[in-house]
């Protein structure tokens, strides 16, 4: 399974890296992006000192995350997802199905959008810059935690693509996904701590923006607590299991184009 | 004359029809369009709670009505994208424009214009939701309501040519998407779409008076929620009407350059 998704990682890398222009054309988005949020933050903090308990370093932490993880999103989930959400529509999905490998595995590792990854480098570089801001000791273990729950939160986001994505072997036209994710995941820009109860349910359990920036970025500005850490691994694991099992319930839905 | 009001007419159910086939499409998209005022709403009010109750001469009650009307504005906002001038041209969709004899810019006022009517019965109901979820405030007085009315549409006018003005870069070059990201940003801050302009510093508002987009997106909600004296009000419809004139001309002068410079195959 590793060996198939490094040569699909490969081949997505290689075939992106023909157009070199396009590292500059998403380096001036990825800028611009960072930008908006950093003139947001400023304005913010130009009428207060504190949002909710949170301080300016820790939010700049918070929008570091949220950049960082926006990168992952768009460099491997969001194109494979719509290349399956075409793919349905377009009936040309028969090409995976007929094809030994695993069919969700397939449609989850078909593109990669390497020069999206001028994100994750930016918001890296915020996160430090705030981090260093923070004067927080980061010890080993905490970056370990951190880094294992963007993993998790880089899951609960796929799954929760995979679902609405096979929504479509129903549906056939769900092209605005795309636009009614990007404006939920804007969200994340502030901790979700921030918001009225119901979205903050919303925002953990429908999207689940809170596990994929908030949650690690707590665990960063030491607010972590041993449950919510337990709380997200249980629910990416229920997340995982519930995706397959809808995936494998659309796909008997799916109807070819040849077939 | 007669031949244009019936063109616009038939673009215009056209659009209606098309539109509303497509309605739970549409939602998604006004879900995701609707998260991001919410999120200026909850940020900003949280602000004012915290500063004894409000910022910038907005209460929280007063940024809600803002944002509220925000999820209008940028509904009537939403006209033919820059982004699709490269597609038009590839396909050779323009080509096929070109050979009618009608100006390809009165196709595209018309059909989104009567795209209007469907987004704004969607509309509806999310406007009922927010409104019962945030509580807001209004001053509305009847002068207001009348020149909202008159604004939206001088907006809808104003940006749809400034975003055809835009999408004219495309006879000169297919390298857009820096200019555009460019463009869309300072729309962004400059217009209120971000933040309600008058939190922004003096200087930037200044700048802000003197460009277009506040008078396409600021300038009709704090008609409406009751942010202007009637003075204001006049000058924003004054400030409308020049803008419109301006990019009129801008428009034609492009267009006659522009289109020399395109060339198609086939089709």
């Amino acid at each position: 399974m590793f060996k198939l998704i490094w040569l699909f990682f490969r081949v997505g890398a290689m075939n992106e890296l023909q157009y070199r222009v396009n590292f500059f054309i998403q380096l001036i988005q990825s800028l611009i992006e960072l930008g908006i949020g950093l003139i947001g933050l400023a304005l913010v903090f130009g009428h207060t000192t504190t949002l909710a308990g949170w301080t300016r370093p820790e939010l700049l932490a918070v929008m570091g995350v949220y950049t960082l993880m926006g990168g992952l999103i768009n460099a491997t989930i969001q194109p494979n997802m719509l290349q399956l959400l075409n793919d349905v529509q377009q009936g040309t999905l028969d090409y995976i199905l007929t094809k030994p490998a695993d069919s969700q595995l397939q449609i989850s590792i078909r593109q990669v959008h390497i020069w999206s990854m001028t994100d994750l480098l930016l918001g890296l570089s915020v996160l430090i810059y705030a981090v260093i801001q923070i004067q927080a000791r980061i010890g080993f273990l905490q970056a370990l935690v951190f880094v294992a729950l963007l993993f998790m939160g880089v899951l609960m986001i796929y799954c929760f693509w995979l679902i609405l994505t096979t929504g479509a072997f129903w549906l056939i036209r769900m092209e605005n996904i795309l636009e009614l994710f990007q404006g939920v995941y804007q969200a994340g820009r502030w901790p979700t701590t921030v918001y009225p109860n119901w979205l903050q349910v919303g925002l953990t359990f429908l999207v689940p923006v809170a596990f994929a920036v908030t949650v690690p970025a707590e665990a960063i500005t030491g607010r972590l607590t041993v449950t919510t850490l337990l709380e997200a691994l249980a629910f990416t694991i229920i997340l995982l299991l519930f995706s397959r099992w809808f995936w494998k319930r659309g796909l008997r839905h799916y109807s070819g184009a040849s077939a | 004359m007669k031949y244009m009001f019936d063109f616009y007419l038939q673009t215009m159910k056209t659009a209606i029809l098309s539109w509303f086939q497509y309605r739970v499409g549409q939602y998604f998209y006004m879900i995701g369009m609707v998260a991001e005022p919410v999120v200026y709403l909850v940020v900003w009010s949280t602000v004012a709670s915290a500063q004894g109750g409000s910022v910038g001469g907005y209460t929280a009650g007063g940024f809600a009505a803002y944002y509220i009307v925000w999820t209008l504005v940028r509904n009537i906002n939403i006209v033919f994208t820059p982004y699709g001038w490269e597609w038009r041209i590839q396909r050779g969709e323009l080509s096929a424009m070109l050979l009618r004899p009608v100006h390809p810019i009165h196709y595209d006022l018309a059909f989104f214009a009567g795209t209007k009517f469907v987004v704004i019965v969607m509309w509806l109901p999310i406007a009922a939701l927010l409104t019962l979820l945030f509580h807001p405030t209004f001053n509305t007085t009847p002068l207001g309501v009348i020149v909202f009315f008159f604004a939206i549409w001088g907006a809808y006018l104003i940006r749809s040519m400034l975003l055809w003005l835009l999408g004219m870069v495309t006879f000169w070059t297919t390298r857009v998407s820096a200019i555009y990201g460019l463009y869309f940003a300072l729309e962004l801050l400059l217009s209120g779409r971000l933040v309600p302009l008058s939190l922004m510093p003096p200087w930037v508002q200044g700048i802000a008076s003197f460009l277009p987009f506040k008078w396409t997106f600021g300038f009709p909600i704090e008609a409406l929620i009751g942010q202007l004296s009637v003075q204001q009000l006049f000058l924003g419809l004054g400030m409308q009407v020049s803008w419109i004139v301006a990019s009129f001309l801008l428009v034609r002068v492009v267009w006659r350059f522009g289109i020399r410079h395109f060339s198609s195959v086939g089709n």
